[in-house]
């Protein structure tokens, strides 16, 4: 492997990372919204809350490491893809902006009227964040992203895989949520709110499939080089995804929680990976390959000590906040 | 015909009607937001410290009045850092959104700091999470050192971040080589001359920012008679690093001006407002420059040359040494810069008045105008640190790399449609803002009321169920 190809690879790391544990995040919105009215809405709330609060900053924090490598490693694509780009990039920041401070001041809201206000503006954001960021994908995978960065700002993330992505993404995040939202209902010992998120966890797990299904053949005319890849050297990972999100589906229906959430990652983290694996080694796919776009060699060696320095320093204390945050001390309120 | 005069005022007007539409905006867009998340970075820095020695009095002194205020703080915190996280995250968007021309070319040489600094915060949220979420789900021993990676990782943020620039006022790590950079050195950005002073100023001025604003809430409980040993113990322990910091700060700022005539000419020239080259060069209070004079100023001979050439003779290099094509708007960085300074003195003689009389045995805490000048005490110090910021950026002008990049050619492609960004922008900091100061009062508020545990209300109070 090349050095650009390992800092690359290291970046996308990165990418997958924020897409299944900051996605498990952003899906939390998606049943926040549709929890119902204050009354009815307040044991899943409560439970979002709970579930999401400690971790929700550190895996949000993927996001800026892949931004810093991208910048750092690759600056001139960089830069190409946040001109062209500029609009739904500003509608993600937004989302996030909205989704982070309306989630720390939800916590701490004194009246219900300021707690449904920031409540909402949470949830929805949470949808809205996965969705931009799912066009952006889309753009990049299909080749609308020039190296001059003098792409058009609007047809480069609204066509039919920028779209397909965006929804795609909002589903994956409302899955995974659903999934672990299940278990952390079932592990704090309410019955009801289990099922329930059982069930709507279903519908959206099956939903979420049947646009992936229906996004198929306008992808693979609209992004060939993606739709090559998927198809082709991607192939394995496709299947291993609709295999794990099967198997998630299933554990779901004879009520094995704990067990669900492993194929929930997988299927989220290989269709992920797949998408990286078919547009290699396209960076900017049709404009820049991963060497061509990597910036100065120095600079990777430091990426890589980074990086290395993060693997020492950084996924020991995370695993032990995941594991706490997922072990039975913590689910007692 | 065309004299040479002309020629230049006409090239002069040429540069400036060729200025990108998307310039102004996108500086005030930058200054807005990082002006906003400055204040924020302040309490990820300072704040953890802070909360750790409260914490661990309270554990080692069997202390339930300090344990409180720990757990008020660690709660006010994640509100804080929470804003603080997501408005970190739009400077990072920002970067490129804004400077594309900046990332684009010089993103691997100023990118390898912000990957530490990314680091960095990553540990710093992860404790985050541990901390917060761990009050009476750990041994309280092993509980209160979780603050202590996050006092540490927001140190090492600081440094990082402010690494890049000062690596902006003295660019270094690279060579340009018919206008391509080559010999790129990354680590030389990270570890440059200028990063650890200019980090130093900036570390000091968050412990003055967060020290003075936490004490100043308890100066205000006490002006409004709430004089027990909690608004006591929660005033005097930020107050004491703030008055550390306060002291310190002067002679941070003062080093790190040393040698700025050969680095930044025309910065210091803005600074001290000279217009002309002279010999010994007066300290200016005060004053603009109005078509090339200076007015209003008040002059305190030598005094200029002492302070900032340390030398009674040698003279402030003026801004007529600079051609008119590189120098920055004079007005503002000279009064930003004064601002800051004047601010920074008078609380570094407020504490040590304070602390002065204390040995003596008079408790200034006793006083209403110590407690009211301690509650302006935490604005002051952002307006300085604000301030600060204002003079260094503003007098790097025109240029975004010192004498390597003008500003203009970094900036993004945009129309002046940019400025609707800004108008945005600014309803939403200003909705965080209000959203922020509305929970955190309602926080308090329930917290005098002698709540503690401070449960979200999802759903109606229970008699409007049962009603």
């Amino acid at each position: 492997m090349s050095l650009e190809v390992a800092v690359a690879a290291a970046m996308f790391v990165g990418v997958i990372a924020y897409t299944v544990l900051g996605g498990a995040d952003f899906g939390s919105g998606f049943f926040d919204l549709t929890a119902g009215d204050s009354r009815r809405g307040a044991e899943l709330r409560t439970l979002v809350d709970h579930s999401i609060g400690p971790v929700w900053e550190a895996n949000h924090v993927w996001l800026i490491y892949v931004l810093v490598i991208w910048w750092t490693g690759f600056p001139e694509s960089f830069a190409a893809a946040m001109s062209t780009l500029v609009l739904p990039l500003l509608l993600a920041l937004l989302g996030i902006v909205l989704r982070g401070a309306s989630f720390a001041f939800r916590k701490y809201s004194a009246t219900l009227g300021q707690a449904r206000l920031f409540g909402v503006t949470f949830a929805v954001s949470s949808i809205l964040t996965p969705f931009f960021l799912g066009t952006v994908a889309g753009a990049i995978a299909s080749g609308r992203v020039p190296l001059d960065g003098a792409g058009d700002r609007w047809s480069s993330w609204l066509n039919p895989t920028s779209l397909f992505g965006g929804v795609i993404a909002v589903g994956t995040c409302a899955f995974l949520a659903g999934v672990f939202l299940t278990a952390d209902a079932e592990r704090s010992h309410r019955q009801r709110l289990t099922e329930d998120l059982r069930t709507r966890t279903i519908v959206v797990g099956l939903a979420t499939g049947a646009v992936v299904f229906a996004a198929l053949v306008p992808v693979l005319r609209d992004a060939p080089v993606l739709g090559e890849g998927l198809t082709g050297r991607a192939a394995p990972l496709v299947v291993l995804s609709a295999i794990a999100g099967g198997a998630t589906l299933l554990l779901l229906v004879r009520r094995r929680f704990r067990a669900a959430r492993w194929p929930a990652v997988v299927a989220v983290a290989s269709v992920v990976s797949g998408w990286g694996v078919a547009q290699y080694p396209w960076l900017l796919v049709d404009e820049v390959t991963i060497v061509d776009a990597a910036g100065a060699s120095s600079t990777l060696w430091g990426l890589l000590v980074a990086v290395g320095l993060a693997v020492v320093v950084v996924v020991p204390p995370l695993a032990y906040l995941l594991r706490l945050t997922q072990s039975e001390a913590w689910t007692r309120r | 015909m065309l004299s040479p005069d002309l020629l230049v005022h006409t090239v002069v007007q040429l540069a400036s009607a060729a200025e990108p539409a998307g310039l102004m905006p996108a500086r005030q867009q930058m200054a807005l937001s990082l002006g906003w998340h400055i204040i924020l970075a302040c309490f990820g820095v300072a704040f953890p410290a802070i909360i750790f020695v409260m914490h661990l009095r309270g554990i080692r002194r069997d202390d339930p009045v300090a344990l409180e205020l720990a757990r008020r703080w660690a709660k006010v915190s994640a509100v804080l850092f929470a804003i603080g996280a997501v408005s970190g995250t739009v400077l990072s968007f920002e970067m490129g959104l804004l400077w594309p021309g900046l990332m684009g070319t010089y993103g691997d040489v100023l990118g390898l700091p912000f990957a530490f600094e990314g680091l960095a915060f990553f540990v710093e949220a992860i404790f985050l999470g541990i901390y917060l979420y761990g009050w009476g789900r750990m041994p309280p021993r092993q509980h209160v050192l979780m603050v202590l990676p996050m006092a540490v990782t927001g140190i090492i943020g600081a440094y990082c971040v402010v690494a890049v620039n000062a690596w902006m006022n003295v660019p270094t790590g690279f060579r340009l080589v018919d206008g391509e950079v080559t010999d790129v050195q990354p680590w030389t950005v990270l570890f440059n001359q200028h990063a650890f002073l200019q980090f130093a100023h900036m570390w000091v001025g968050a412990y003055m920012v967060v020290g003075f604003s936490i004490a100043g809430v308890y100066a205000v409980g006490m002006l409004r008679g709430r004089r027990d040993a909690h608004h006591r113990l929660g005033f005097i322990v930020p107050f004491v690093f703030a008055s550390v910091a306060a002291l310190t700060q002067p002679f941070v700022g003062h080093v790190l001006g040393f040698g700025l005539d050969e680095r930044q000419p025309a910065k210091l020239a803005a600074f001290e407002l000279a217009e002309t080259t002279e010999s010994p060069s007066p300290l200016r209070l005060g004053g603009v420059l109005v078509d090339g004079e200076v007015r209003g100023s008040i002059d305190i001979p030598v005094l200029g040359s002492l302070i900032a050439m340390n030398s009674p003779t040698a003279p402030v290099p003026g801004l007529d040494t600079i051609p008119e094509d590189e120098r920055p708007p004079v007005n503002l960085t000279h009064l930003a810069f004064q601002t800051m300074v004047g601010i920074g003195t008078l609380l570094a003689a407020g504490v040590a008045w304070f602390w002065f009389q204390r040995r003596r045995g008079r408790d200034l805490l006793e006083r209403r105008w110590f407690l009211r000048a301690a509650v302006a005490a935490g604005p002051l110090a952002a307006i300085a640190l604000e301030s600060g910021w204002v003079a260094t950026e503003v007098g790097r002008q025109p240029w975004i790399v010192h004498g390597v990049m003008r500003t203009p050619e970094a900036v993004g492609d945009y129309t002046s449609a940019l400025w609707w960004l800004l108008g945005i922008s600014t309803v939403i900091y200003t909705a965080m803002t209000v959203g922020a100061v509305v929970v955190l009062r309602s926080m308090a508020r329930r917290w005098r009321a002698g709540e503690t545990d401070l449960p979200s209300p999802y759903a109606p109070p229970v008699e409007e169920l049962q009603r």
